[in-house]
């Protein structure tokens, strides 16, 4: 056990236990709570593992952008406040879900742990590797860098026309009714 | 030094993690929140495999900056899909029944305006939570013409 195994299993850890809390406590927006707080010590993690820039991206993108997202989110849905037992399914489904997630686990560190055993990075020598990320993302991975611009585009369009095609369709069969509205409400407006 | 089964441990734990709440969630929002952490868990173990000695094109960082990218994509097409069922359907329970019922109310939707009023009211009647399911109605006959009137009208209401 080196210092970085000692810090990396306590920030793990933490990662390990607010994320079991975010997909079993029973109030909507703690959920989310218990994902910012995983996914802000998951950058700890890249931070001990010597890969600062892709922890300062999770914290940026994650914490900053996607859990303050899904905060939106909920808050737009009018998820309830306080401890509400409709937001779980059944507790079979319940059962089925921990035990296949069980079994992914199994699964997973079954094939990992006999890849990973024994190898270990050093990291000691003060050494960056952002200067390296940075060439190989404008070398070799420059045209997959320029297709993910594109697919953030495209997601952003479509979320877009996500929203408004459902709304142009709620006009759309109700088509004589804002044809008839609004004319009564911008004569009521200007009247 | 580092020994790397310690976070080639923590992606399988969180990836566990993230089935589980994938499929014992009824919000689907919460269920995104399991899809992310699924996401996460591949992330670590693509820095888990970057930081061996010798990896190659520093694929590891790359590639979870790329998958960062593309989990900002889906989960802002994902939030922008619940909001349009939230709208629809006043609520994101994925386990709902009242799903089977909008089929032959979108139907009866296309023969006019007149039964669309009266099957969009049977349908808010319907619906278990009456409240959740009128206000978002309410508003789009109200404020449906006029976007800058409306906005204000949901922030309100989502405030209060």
């Amino acid at each position: 056990m080196t210092t970085r195994d000692i810090v990396f299993t306590a920030v793990g850890a933490v990662t390990a236990l607010s994320a079991l809390l975010s997909v079993t406590t029973k109030q909507v927006v703690h959920a989310a709570l218990w994902l910012l707080v995983s996914l802000g010590s998951l950058a700890g993690a890249y931070l001990v593992l010597g890969q600062e820039l892709v922890g300062l991206v999770q914290l940026l993108v994650y914490v900053g952008a996607i859990v303050v997202l899904v905060l939106f989110a909920l808050m737009l849905t009018r998820a309830p406040i306080g401890p509400h037992a409709e937001i779980d399914t059944p507790w079979r489904q319940r059962l089925a879900g921990a035990l296949l997630g069980a079994a992914t686990t199994a699964l997973l560190a079954s094939l990992l742990l006999p890849l990973f055993s024994g190898a270990t990075a050093d990291l000691d020598t003060p050494t960056t590797t952002t200067p390296q990320v940075a060439q190989a993302v404008f070398g070799t991975w420059v045209w997959p860098f320029e297709l993910l611009s594109v697919l953030l585009l495209v997601a952003l369009i479509g979320a877009f026309a996500v929203s408004r095609l459902v709304l142009h369709r709620d006009g759309g069969h109700g088509a004589r009714r804002p044809a008839t509205v609004p004319s009564g409400a911008r004569a009521d407006g200007r009247g | 030094m580092i020994h790397l089964s310690l976070p080639a441990a923590l992606s399988a734990l969180l990836a566990g993690i993230g089935v589980y709440g994938v499929l014992a969630r009824r919000n689907a929002v919460l269920v995104l929140i399991g899809v992310e952490l699924i996401l996460n868990a591949a992330n670590l173990l693509l820095v888990t495999a970057g930081s061996r000695p010798g990896a190659p094109l520093s694929a590891g960082p790359v590639l979870t900056l790329f998958v960062i990218t593309i989990a900002a994509a889906e989960i802002t097409v994902a939030l922008a899909i619940i909001l349009v069922m939230f709208r629809r359907t006043g609520h994101i329970d994925l386990t709902a029944v009242p799903d089977l019922t909008d089929g032959p109310d979108d139907a009866g939707d296309g023969y006019g305006a007149d039964t669309d009023d009266t099957g969009d009211a049977d349908d808010t009647g319907d619906t278990g939570d009456a409240d959740d399911a009128e206000d978002p109605r309410a508003e789009d006959r109200d404020g449906h013409p006029h976007d800058a009137t409306r906005e204000p009208a949901a922030a309100g209401e989502g405030v209060a």
